[in-house]
């Protein structure tokens, strides 16, 4: 292939997920000038390797050379949280008090969510941003994250627990 | 269908994974149990709020332009790493480049630079192939072991050849484990090493009538590929490591085999 024709051919598949590329990095990095650069990248790198995608998913693949560079970025500031001690006793006490209702209502400024997403690790943070923000299935997702699609599903539902006991917590201490 | 069963794949439900009968079974509990009903909510509840809370971050203005002027700038010096900058250019002049036009078939070349002709070769293809999909698969080992004694017996009975197997953790490349893999129409036996994150898969297995031949190399879709053949055996050593990494261990195997060869 010629320089020229790789290179309309790169932007023609990578380009438009630009903001899906985006927005993973931004929620695995957590900060916008560094997620930047973790984008940029991953780019560089999706263009170099470009010869080994061979048409298909170019969301899935884009993504999951984004989510390698942020794994490799996350460990070079050693800030990988993956094995970050959970709680369980201090999170699951209000388990049962979570309330749909009182979420509702508190959503409308969105930081409690976003602080209870941001202290999710993330191995379960990144399935549930590809899952409820990218709209990805389980398939895409076990693609994207290189795991099993039966390991997509538990770590959706552990991530989701973990959701529903920060948010009970946090709401019953304002009550 | 009981609560404990409904609660493990409510999530699968709630996310339309799962099948026309899964879906009528969860159905039919959650009209029946208000605890299980309850749960539904909740997660009903929590991804529309996730979903519908603007927490989606959109690229910045400036990044499209960013990115494309870096990747075009990248591609202007980038065809080198394709074709001959390759970084131990220098111990390439040393070392005999062979092209493979066919397999069994050596050509010479004084120069690295027509190494990609050595890509359509469809046996170099089966190779690369088989390895990405030991990695893709998390079917990496059938025998999942550093211990050299455990690897080597486990290909008894498996294979009609006896593949030298050696761990060299001490020269930075432990052993991963074994794994029987099919290339050329015939069963094959693949070792598994690692480099630091990165995986090489060692293939072997015996060719008849071929003298040896002198190690040829190629790059392919960023995965380098050492091939050459001794004592009736052929291997390829298959990775995404870097080459002068992958060289060394080609080294290392190739010396392996000198010594276990010596008497």
């Amino acid at each position: 292939m010629r320089e020229q024709d790789r290179l309309a051919h790169f932007e023609q598949a990578a380009l438009p997920h630009l903001d899906a590329a985006y927005n993973l990095a931004r929620w695995l990095i957590r900060n916008d000038q560094d997620a930047e650069d973790v984008v940029q990248d991953a780019y560089l790198r999706a263009f170099r390797f470009f010869d080994g995608f061979h048409g298909g998913d170019s969301r899935a693949w884009l993504l999951a050379i984004v989510r390698n560079t942020c794994y490799t970025w996350l460990r070079q500031k050693r800030a990988h949280d993956v094995t970050s001690p959970f709680d369980e006793e201090i999170h699951g006490a209000a388990y049962d008090t979570f309330n749909p209702e009182r979420l509702a209502l508190q959503s409308a400024d969105n930081q409690l969510l976003r602080e209870a997403l941001e202290d999710l690790p993330v191995e379960f943070r990144e399935v549930i941003i590809l899952r409820e923000l990218e709209g990805l299935s389980y398939k895409e997702i076990a693609d994207v994250g290189d795991m099993p699609p039966g390991t997509v599903m538990s770590r959706l539902a552990r991530g989701r627990k973990r959701l529903q006991r920060f948010l009970a917590t946090r709401m019953s201490k304002e009550l | 269908m009981i609560c404990q069963e409904t609660r493990d794949l409510i999530n699968a439900y709630v996310d339309g994974e799962l099948d026309l009968v899964g879906n009528l079974e969860i159905e039919q509990h959650l009209q029946e149990c208000s605890a299980c009903s309850q749960i539904y909510r909740n997660q009903q509840a929590l991804r529309a709020a996730i979903s519908g809370g603007s927490l989606y971050y959109r690229s910045p203005a400036n990044l499209q332009k960013r990115i494309q002027s870096a990747v075009r700038k990248s591609s202007k010096s980038g065809p080198a790493h394709r074709t001959v900058a390759w970084p131990w250019a220098a111990i390439a002049a040393a070392l005999v480049v062979v092209i493979v036009t066919a397999f069994g078939l050596a050509r010479l070349q004084s120069t690295p630079s027509a190494t990609p002709l050595v890509t359509d070769d469809p046996l170099t293809q089966e190779v690369i192939a088989s390895h990405v999909r030991s990695l893709m698969a998390n079917h990496l080992t059938d025998v999942p072991s550093s211990d050299q004694h455990t690897v080597k017996p486990w290909f008894n009975g498996k294979l009609d050849f006896s593949p030298q197997v050696e761990d060299l953790a001490g020269q930075g490349f432990p052993l991963v484990g074994g794994r029987l893999d099919y290339i050329d129409n015939r069963p094959v036996a693949a070792l598994i090493y690692g480099r630091n994150k990165h995986y090489i898969n060692l293939f072997i297995w015996p060719v008849t009538g071929e003298r040896d031949m002198a190690t040829t190399t190629a790059t392919h879709r960023g995965y380098h590929v050492f091939h050459w053949t001794r004592s009736g055996m052929t291997y390829w050593a298959v990775s995404d490591v870097n080459s002068s990494d992958l060289e060394e261990f080609v080294q290392l195997v190739q010396g392996r085999d000198t010594r276990t060869a010596s008497p």
